[in-house]
């Protein structure tokens, strides 16, 4: 459906407000811990597209996460992985790029053994 | 001697808005009245408008001049006896802080919606009306911005709230709320905001406000809720007359009318998850429960009106039901998000008593305990050593509502509800069905989305880190934020109690 709007052309006046473009080389990129409410909801960070997977979960995914009691006990080679709604098994050593993550998708993990106490 | 007879009530209203609807002859009515056809709405007769209050100038001017007095003098009183010393406990303020940054500029975007509206409605009825609503909202941010200045002379947090309200990461979602109904037409204007928000949601948004102000010892607010509701009763009946009006008017209106009432109702119920929080968490003695408000004035009053305006056959909202069962969660959820993002916040947050969460487990037997406790108690473990939980990260936000994405899938509240689109190859995320169809109707308008994450990263907030963003905020680092406990409001409320039992022993 289209704008009700009152100028004709108003679509070619407007355009979305947070494209790649606008980034300075980044892209935006989603990462959530499931069973893990004790953050509230998925984080977001600006990452360069030319980062490796493995350098995303040791730099960044790691120790945003490491306020929560089970972070320490991640093993990260049986984390289960869904990227943009599709289960993966991502090469750690590959760009995010190369692994299908691109401009704001969604990176979700579930960490087997480790489910929260009930609530967490 | 000539016996001027004088006018009743009814005959000064029409002597006075008789010829307001005058049809033009310079210029075509089409070309003075541009708004009001574009959305598809059709009027066939705009004198069938009934106007129940018909309340004339000079007796608006009366009467609200008579509530300005009462009013002033009460603030008076109790800037005299120290009221803010006789509040339940300073952890209240908190409440006035979000209503102030919150709230209240919505009133001055009310107060803006309603002039527009005013002037660009045909006829003559509704222009009186919103004209009357639009002065009534001016009046409204000012007496609450008069009335809380009296705390901002004690507290800390309250002193930028318009600059807050442009910037601010949680304003974005009240701000946005508007500004989607304000950059709409005024038949949209009307039936977001004078219908669905002053007729359906109202209640829920001043009832708790006040009366937990009145619980909590704070006379003043309490008598600004007084003052200004009987201006709501004025809005809701506007509210009411407009959706009648337009269902009356013309049966090809019903399709547009009713997912504007479905769109309406569930950005409503998503801003109005700030209030069900304030009543769940910030009141140290509370009221009743969000769930409980939420039974009476939507599950039950607006049931009864949605089965009166079935008639003109216009449903209940879409997602009515999901809304429903997302009250017993929303609260919790909210609290949440800010506990751990406060430090980026001008109001203080804490955690739950053990009291106070024995009486969440009372009013939320089916969901407290199990999910929401523990999560609690964790943090409470945290805190006592030394590790109280600020989230580091930023997070991701709804397209749509703007609001940080926490809400979970519609029946498993342990799963966080994603959904996403694309348009024109960009990816979009949203926290709902029902903020993904309202983007799915106008992408265009929603692409444009000032979100606050993004543009934070984008470099347009003061800098990379928290702090340069803070400082763009005009949030006073360690003084505005962060919890209640170790904060200067806590030092003060405690001097002064100090100082009373001292004066008492």
């Amino acid at each position: 459906m289209a704008v009700t709007a009152i100028t004709p052309d108003y679509e070619a006046k407007t355009g979305p407000r947070d494209t790649q473009a606008s980034y300075h080389g980044n892209i935006l990129v989603y990462v959530h811990w499931e069973e893990h409410l004790f953050f509230c909801a998925a984080l977001a960070f600006p990452l360069p597209p030319g980062m490796p997977f493995g350098a995303l979960v040791s730099e960044v995914i790691a120790p945003n996460y490491a306020a929560h009691p089970d972070a320490a006990k991640i093993d990260w080679s049986k984390v289960e992985w869904v990227i943009d709604g599709e289960k993966v098994t991502p090469d750690f050593n590959a760009s995010l790029e190369a692994n299908g993550i691109g401009h704001k998708s969604l990176i979700r993990f579930w960490t087997p053994g480790l489910n929260g106490k009930a609530g967490h | 001697m000539s016996a001027t007879k004088k006018l009743g009530l009814r005959q000064r209203y029409e002597h006075m808005t008789r010829g307001l609807d005058w049809e033009t002859t310079y210029q075509p009515m089409d070309k003075v009245f541009p708004y009001d056809e574009f959305e598809g709405i059709k009027i066939k007769d705009w004198s069938a408008w009934e106007d129940p209050f018909r309340l004339t100038m000079d007796s608006y001017w009366k009467f609200q001049a008579e509530k300005e007095r009462k009013l002033y003098a009460v603030i008076d009183s109790f800037a005299q006896n120290n009221g803010q010393t006789q509040v339940s406990d300073a952890r209240y303020v908190n409440v006035l802080k979000l209503f102030l940054t919150g709230v209240s500029p919505l009133e001055y975007a009310a107060h803006r919606g309603f002039a527009f509206t005013g002037r660009h409605l045909r006829g003559s009825g509704t222009r009186v009306a919103c004209q009357m609503q639009s002065i009534d909202e001016l009046r409204h941010i000012q007496t609450q911005i008069h009335t809380i200045s009296h705390y901002n002379k004690f507290f800390d947090g309250m002193s930028e709230f318009p600059h807050q309200h442009d910037r601010v990461w949680y304003l974005s979602v009240p701000k946005s709320f508007f500004d989607d109904a304000r950059t709409a037409g005024p038949f949209e204007f009307m039936i977001a905001v004078g219908f669905s928000f002053e007729y359906v949601l109202t209640n829920l948004l001043f009832v708790p406000f006040m009366s937990g102000a009145a619980y909590n010892g704070d006379m003043s607010t309490v008598t600004f809720g007084f003052s200004a509701q009987s201006d709501e009763s004025r809005h809701m009946t506007l509210g009411i007359e407009v959706i009648k009006f337009l269902l009356e008017q013309h049966p090809d209106n019903l399709p547009i009318v009713q997912r504007w009432v479905d769109k309406w109702f569930w950005r409503g119920h998503r801003l109005l998850g700030i209030v069900a929080m304030m009543m769940d968490y910030m009141l140290p003695k509370p009221v009743m429960s969000w769930k409980e408000a939420w039974d009476i004035y939507f599950v039950e009053a607006g049931g009864a009106l949605f089965k009166d305006l079935g008639r003109y056959g216009l449903k209940m909202p879409k997602f009515a039901d999901v809304a429903t069962a997302e009250a017993e969660h929303i609260s919790h959820q909210n609290w949440c998000t800010f506990y751990q993002y406060c430090h980026a916040a001008p109001f203080h947050t804490w955690l739950p008593s053990a009291e106070h969460m024995d009486w969440l487990s009372e009013k939320y037997p089916n969901t407290f305990d199990k999910y929401y406790r523990p999560r609690f108690e964790l943090w409470a473990e945290q805190a006592k050593e030394g590790k109280r939980f600020y989230n580091p990260s930023l997070v991701q936000l709804c397209q749509c509502c703007q609001i940080p994405m926490v809400y979970t899938e519609p029946g498993d509240p342990e799963t966080i509800c994603f959904r996403s689109t694309e348009f024109k190859g960009q990816k979009y995320h949203f926290c709902s069905d029902g903020c993904m169809e309202i983007f799915q109707h106008e992408p265009e308008k929603y692409v444009q989305a000032w979100l606050p994450v993004q543009q934070i990263f984008q470099g347009n907030c003061g800098g990379p880190t928290i702090p340069d963003v803070l400082n763009w905020y005009k949030i006073n680092f360690g003084v505005d934020n962060l919890d209640y406990v170790g904060s200067p409001d806590e030092a003060t409320w405690n001097a002064w109690h100090a100082d009373k039992l001292k004066a008492a022993s």
